[in-house]
């Protein structure tokens, strides 16, 4: 009787837990929701939305993120197709070439670059990479939206390598075995067989990454320039929404337009990476059902 | 052990409930309000002012030069803090309230134009600064440097000295200026970013308080008009007011200030406390050394 109660409780209470984290998120969106709704009763969503100037102190105030959301995406992109190539390449490596030895220090040195800070990735970037990219293209500034792309793309590495290779060496003996004893070579085989049975499991790890990469605020804030200006190409300084709420939150007025334009921000930032989580589900959900 | 936790536990509760001497017996206060620029200054001050008088108190809060001077017309606070000169309908609020602002000028705060030190431009117009910071020239040979392009840079918008500058360079002192910063602007999350890109890129150009100047970057010298004479930013030029871009910060008192509240102006004015001005980075008006 006693152990039917504990199992009972027990139960429960793991059962509470899977469940906090749906409250959390809903509670989260609710109060997003709110703030930010508030928001649009006084400005025009498509005047906040596509407006190009960011002015939310001035007097009248202009809140257009359109040159942020550029900026987010420029930031992100960039660090997406840095990341992706050698995160996929080094996973593979380890998991299929690299020897034991190799491996196991690849794999620590990996896991260790996820340990690092991001306000250190931030200074150790404006003090080395900033200069460096100013003077290698030879641009105005080196506080850029390609130095910041590169900065993230060196903390969506640990993501994308770690659960990619998970992915990859979960593959079965048996695909292999079977492509080698065909005439395949190793190459052919990689390419061909293992890539593509773990390539659900890789489309996971590098949304994991690009969700990294957009929520990232401190390292973004110290080395892209945070000029809310549309940027014409990945060379020139740009503004993320993500720096901009944390620069700019510490010092509103609570319950002010700015303060609630800055919740709105937000909204949009949770709609964007809901929707990236949203279309990587379809994907793999498809990918499935064949 | 668990006597021990019950005898620490009922230590702690009899130390919370032990009543503090001095709560109302002797015990004096002075509250003092206003700018935002001078709360960090008016805090050490306090401070200081305070470490050996354990029966005295000294409250200090933020929110503006003209909250303070409310304050003070509603007998709220004792001292008003301002980094601007009461204005004229303050004056004449006063008058009906019955009050007579008393000010003190207790120091300066004098912002430094700071270019790298590779930089041949060593002096610039205040119109030049306000064609710069607003985007209308945007390449250095146009104020007499090499064939490049000038990297604005500028704080957030919430600092108090992105106000500063933006009301007295900008937009010139003309409060129906609607003049704003470029967007091209890159806002800095600190004083000391804005230092550090300047030490190592020979393209911008940035504002920051007078605590910045050193060896390592170059500080330009400013005159209000081309006819006029470059004045480069020293303290003694700050506190001549020959130095054009430089406010000066005051305490109001209403009346002369009598008891604890002229124990703390003179405390401000004293040798200690003009250190302390040095200190927090603005200019003493008279000259002390730390």
């Amino acid at each position: 009787m006693k152990r039917k109660i504990i199992d009972f409780i027990i139960e429960k209470i793991i059962f509470l837990c899977g469940v906090l984290s749906i409250v959390f998120v809903v509670l989260i969106f609710c109060f997003l929701l709110k703030e930010g709704v508030s928001f649009f009763k006084d400005y025009d969503v498509f005047k906040f939305v596509f407006g190009k100037l960011w002015y939310p102190s001035s007097e009248p105030a202009q809140f257009g993120i359109l040159a942020l959301i550029v900026g987010s995406i420029y930031v992100t992109a960039g660090a997406c197709l840095i990341a992706v190539p050698l995160g996929v390449a080094a996973a593979l490596y380890i998991s299929e070439i690299a020897p034991a030895g190799v491996r196991d220090v690849l794999k620590s040195c990996v896991e260790l670059m996820a340990a690092v800070p991001s306000v250190v990735i931030g200074f150790v970037g404006m003090a080395t990479l900033v200069p460096f990219v100013r003077e290698l293209f030879d641009i105005p500034t080196g506080l850029t939206a390609f130095s910041g792309s590169i900065m993230l793309a060196f903390m969506a590495m640990p993501t994308i390598v770690t659960i990619s290779e998970d992915a990859i060496r979960s593959v079965p003996w048996s695909y292999k075995e079977g492509a080698l004893a065909l005439g395949a070579t190793r190459w052919q085989t990689i390419r061909r067989i293992v890539l593509k049975a773990a390539m659900p499991g890789i489309i996971a790890a590098i949304m994991l990454g690009i969700g990294r990469v957009i929520g990232e605020t401190m390292a973004v804030m110290m080395i892209t320039g945070n000029a809310a200006h549309i940027p014409s190409s990945i060379f020139e300084p740009v503004r993320t929404m993500t720096a901009t709420i944390a620069a700019e939150m510490g010092e509103t007025v609570r319950g002010g337009m700015h303060y609630k334009s800055l919740f709105a921000i937000g909204l949009v930032l949770f709609v964007i990476t809901f929707s990236v989580n949203f279309i990587a589900d379809l994907i793999l959900g498809k990918k499935k059902r064949k | 052990m668990r006597f021990f936790k019950i005898f620490a536990l009922c230590f702690l509760i009899a130390s919370c409930s032990h009543p503090h001497q001095n709560d109302d017996g002797g015990r004096e206060s002075i509250q003092i309000k206003g700018s935002d620029t001078i709360v960090n200054l008016a805090q050490v001050w306090a401070e200081r002012f305070v470490a050996n008088k354990p029966d005295v108190n000294v409250g200090v809060t933020g929110g503006g030069s003209g909250t303070g001077f409310a304050a003070l017309f509603n007998a709220t606070c004792d001292i008003a803090m301002s980094s601007r000169e009461i204005e004229e309908r303050e004056k004449t609020l006063a008058q009906n309230k019955k009050v007579s602002p008393l000010e003190f000028k207790v120091g300066l705060d004098g912002l430094a134009i700071l270019v790298n030190k590779d930089n041949p431009v060593d002096k610039l117009t205040i119109s030049q600064l306000r064609d710069i910071f607003t985007a209308k020239i945007t390449n250095w040979k146009e104020v007499g440097g090499y064939d490049e392009k000038i990297v604005i840079l500028s704080r957030e918008s919430n600092s108090g000295t992105h106000m500063f500058f933006k009301e007295h360079v900008i937009r010139g002192g003309d409060k129906n200026s609607k003049e704003e910063f470029s967007p091209r602007s890159l806002l800095m999350p600190s004083s000391q970013a804005i230092y550090d890109e300047i030490y190592q890129n020979p393209h911008a150009l940035g504002y920051v308080g007078m605590g910045f100047i050193n060896a390592k970057v170059k500080a330009l010298s400013v005159s209000v008009d081309e006819n006029s004479e470059y004045i480069y930013p020293t303290s003694e030029n700050v506190l001549s007011g020959k130095y054009p871009i430089s406010r000066p910060l005051y305490l109001y008192t209403n009346g002369r200030p009598q008891g604890l509240t002229k124990d703390f102006i003179d405390y401000a004015l004293s040798d200690a406390g003009q250190k302390i001005v040095l200190e927090t980075d603005f200019v003493p008006i008279k000259a002390v050394s730390i």
